[in-house]
């Protein structure tokens, strides 16, 4: 037993986490996912804790509050918290230690308000229930906390409800809500994740305001690392529940010592060379308009593409752009206002009950999330092979051998031919769908936002799989994205959409050559970047406010 | 995959195929005929009567055995047409969505507004009564319940992307409603479906009381209470016999339907995997 006490905030010894898997039709059974790590957060420093899903990132960070999600328990080692190991205290301990010692930020804030409660209810909430002071010393730190996280009108924000608010105002909420206790240690679970890349910034250079001013310990989790090389002072790579390394932003972001580390960091550097555009263009649009039933206004305003064969044309812009619409337009399932959509020359009928079936097989999609864009009670050998079947009218023994052809295509074996789509992992469900649009022999892929959901290393080999299967294919892709990371990856020419207009089209070099009109310069400069000291750069140098704000 | 039956849905298989027996090999299991009148009335159990007999003097047990042939019979009848019926149509008006969707819910609403037993009332007083035209009545009038559920679960799967991909490619509504729609409906219906032939007994059972249901020579449970509902004033059990039949099937119908429900969404690819 040591009760020697240490200068450090949180000691964490060997500590092991457990959880009960439910596989149907087995036993249920018990697995490690955390196998005993280390970890030690000085106070008032930042610690980043970072890997990709399943990593157990999340699990540790919860640990600290001696918490576990569903099932999941902690087995092994100490978590010791200003000295005092957690594990072996009371519930009492607990409940005191829970919301006032040690606070939690999530992702996604508007789950993690109330809806029928004011926001300053909330936020005081845990200040109150702890009887750390009066209600309205607990205001007056919650007005104090809204200015420093620059949130608009601080004396009557808190009057408002969560859903009068922006996302990334939500966010800044929750991080006052966890700061209001004045804890010693704050949790911050991907709390800018679920933004966009624009409002991003400005909830993380809150939080970084936030966390120096009030002196506490945080624990970020991230994906990202360009994201934690911006806030911590220490960074922990973590892998299948195991560290990889550990060591001081600098060295981490500079001079990674461990493979895994280096394919992290090295992650945005896939860049696809620019090929010229020959040929009549795929498809094309002219002054097309778009709006949704019962709105009175166009979503899709007057825009003007054009996509040539064997290309990539990527549309970025943040949600709310209307370039998700766009696709829909080009598909047929939003039949358009005005304008026309013309594919190898001939217009194409705006709505989808129109188009012949060789227009429809042409133009294919794939999907942001695979899981459900794949029926769940069709095996992989059907989802593939229905398109054959339908198109070509290939049966049997052609119609398999050309599914296992595609199969190996998108670098997943035979094996997986009897398998259902709840038995891959994200990253190969998304090569199915990619699978599936190929089986048609398309012309063109619209690609919406397919990368978005799985982790930076998959993304990335899904990215790589794209290019190589143009040059095989010889397809076209649309390729819809926030993320401009992405399409400095895999782009030839770049439409940037806001507000329902292309603001900025032309070839990529063009596109992400300054000059920029404001809104190019906002969404550019917004993409964290893995240097040291960025954060402070942008946020003295933009010209636009994000639009979250 | 190896698969194990819990306890509870085995003793429910177990009467299950206990009363299903009885219904299919009713003429061979049944110690008497039919209508044969062969003792006192209300004879108490004994080894030759092992139930006793009924109100004029025929072997309870026989009418029991017959009884279960016409209810579940009728019952199984009319949840399969009312099945088939109310989940073609439901899933048709969800992929085809607009006017059709519009007037056949609303439709499907005027005749759920009618209290069924009072429908099915007045038209058996109209129509004949014949075991074809009770199932009829009764799988349309419950094509009304198994349209709405239904039509609440296809309307969440209709949005799915792999429904829109399947429209991208092109696909007729035969499709998308018999290969991407109903496989990813049938684990709520199925449950459903031991609920509402639960229903269908009870249903034929209150008919034959009320004595619109099966008319004699035939029998059925419920009609088996009717004729016996007079012994119960002198402390004769004869009707509590058929109430105690339609119990247990009632309990071990969803003890079934209970695990199947189970087994189905931990499925691969089940709606909750």
């Amino acid at each position: 037993m040591r009760d020697t006490v240490t200068h450090n905030l949180v000691e964490i010894r060997g500590l092991k986490i457990g959880a009960t898997v439910f596989t149907p039709g087995e036993k249920p059974k018990d697995v490690e996912i955390v196998h005993g790590v280390d970890l030690n957060l000085e106070k008032g420093k930042v610690l980043g804790l970072i890997g990709e899903s399943g990593a157990g990132k999340s699990t540790i960070g919860l640990s600290t509050l001696a918490y576990g999600r569903g099932g999941i328990r902690i087995t092994g080692g100490e978590i010791f918290i200003n000295g005092v190991d957690i594990l072996k205290n009371s519930m009492g301990e607990l409940r005191d230690l829970r919301g006032r010692k040690v606070t939690y930020v999530s992702q996604s804030a508007a789950a993690g308000f109330n809806p029928s409660k004011r926001l300053m209810d909330q936020v005081v909430e845990s200040c109150l229930s702890h009887k750390l002071c009066s209600r309205k010393e607990a205001e007056e730190r919650a007005v104090r906390l809204f200015r420093k996280l620059g949130l608009p009108d601080p004396e009557n924000f808190g009057m408002r409800y969560p859903h009068q608010v922006s996302g990334g105002q939500l966010q800044r909420a929750m991080t006052a809500m966890a700061l209001c206790p004045e804890p010693d240690l704050v949790i911050f679970d991907e709390p800018t994740t679920a933004l966009d890349v624009t409002t991003q910034i400005d909830v993380l250079a809150s939080i970084k305001e936030a966390i120096q001013d009030t002196g506490v310990g945080a624990i970020y989790i991230t994906h990202d690392l360009a994201v934690v090389a911006q806030v911590s002072d220490h960074i922990m790579v973590l892998q299948h529940g195991r560290m990889v390394e550990y060591g001081t932003t600098d060295q981490i972001i500079n001079n990674p010592q461990k493979d895994y580390t280096r394919a992290l960091v090295s992650i945005r550097s896939t860049i696809h060379d620019e090929t010229p555009s020959r040929g009549e263009p795929v498809l094309k649009l002219d002054n097309v308009s778009a709006r949704y039933r019962g709105l009175n206004f166009d979503v899709v305003k007057d825009v003007t593409l054009e996509i040539h064969p064997s290309q990539t044309l990527a549309v970025v812009g943040e949600s709310g752009s209307g370039k998700s619409t766009l696709a829909r337009v080009m598909t047929g399932l939003l039949p358009l206002r005005q304008g026309t959509v013309s594919f190898n020359g001939e217009t194409l009928p705006a709505a989808l009950e129109d188009r012949s079936k060789e227009q429809l097989r042409e133009l294919q999609m794939i999907y942001q999330m695979a899981d459900v864009a794949m029926n769940p009670r069709q095996t992989i050998e059907t989802i593939i092979g229905r398109p054959l079947e339908f198109y070509f009218g290939m049966q049997g023994a052609e119609k398999r051998a050309r599914v296992i052809e595609l199969l190996d295509e998108i670098e997943l074996g035979e094996s997986f031919l009897k398998r259902y789509p709840a038995e891959l992992s994200g990253g190969q469900k998304q090569r199915v769908c990619i699978a599936r649009a190929l089986a048609a022999k398309p012309r063109l892929i619209i690609c919406d936002e397919v990368t978005s959901a799985l982790d930076p290393l998959v993304a990335d080999g899904i990215l790589k799989l794209l290019l190589n299967l143009q040059e095989i294919e010889h397809v076209s892709y649309l390729f819809i994205t926030h993320d401009l990371a992405t399409v400095r990856a895999i782009a030839d020419t770049i439409a940037v959409m806001y507000q329902g207009n292309v603001v900025r089209y032309g070839p990529k070099s063009q596109v992400l050559e300054p000059p920029f009109d404001d809104y190019t310069d906002l969404l550019l400069s917004s993409v964290p970047e893995m240097k040291l000291g960025w954060l402070e750069d942008v946020i003295s140098t933009r010209k636009m406010d994000s639009a979250g704000n | 995959m190896t698969m194990r039956i819990p306890v509870s849905a085995l003793i429910g298989l177990t009467m299950m195929v206990f009363f299903f027996s009885l219904a299919v090999f009713a003429p061979l299991i049944a110690p008497y005929g039919i209508g044969e009148v062969v003792g006192d009335v209300w004879e108490p159990m004994s080894a030759k009567h092992w139930l006793g007999t009924d109100n004029i003097g025929r072997d309870l047990l026989t009418r029991m055995i017959y009884g279960a042939r016409t209810t579940i019979f009728i019952a199984s009848a009319a949840t399969v047409l009312s099945f088939t019926l109310g989940t073609l149509l439901a899933l048709g008006a969800v992929v085809l969505g607009g006017w059709v969707d519009m007037a056949l819910s609303r439709f499907i609403d005027l005749i759920m507004s009618i209290p069924t037993l009072i429908f099915a009332l007045v038209v058996l007083s109209v129509v004949p009564t014949s075991i074809l035209i009770l199932i009829v009545l009764m799988g349309l009038l419950d094509t009304t319940r198994v349209y709405r559920l239904a039509r609440a679960v296809a309307v969440d799967i209709n949005v799915m992307d792999y429904v829109e991909a399947a429209r991208l490619r092109g696909e007729g509504t035969r499709w998308i409603v018999l290969r991407e729609i109903l496989p990813n409906a049938l684990s709520p219906l199925v449950a459903e479906l031991g609920l509402r032939f639960i229903f269908m007994v009870l249903f034929i059972s209150t008919l034959s009381f009320l004595g619109l249901g099966v008319l004699p020579p035939d029998t059925d449970w419920g009609a088996i209470v009717k004729e016996n509902k007079e012994g119960l004033v002198y402390g004769i059990p004869a009707a509590l016999a058929p109430a105690v039949a339609i119990a247990t099937l009632a309990i071990s119908v969803n003890l079934v339907a209970d695990w199947v429900l189970n087994r189905t969404t931990s499925l691969k690819g089940g709606r909750n995997a």
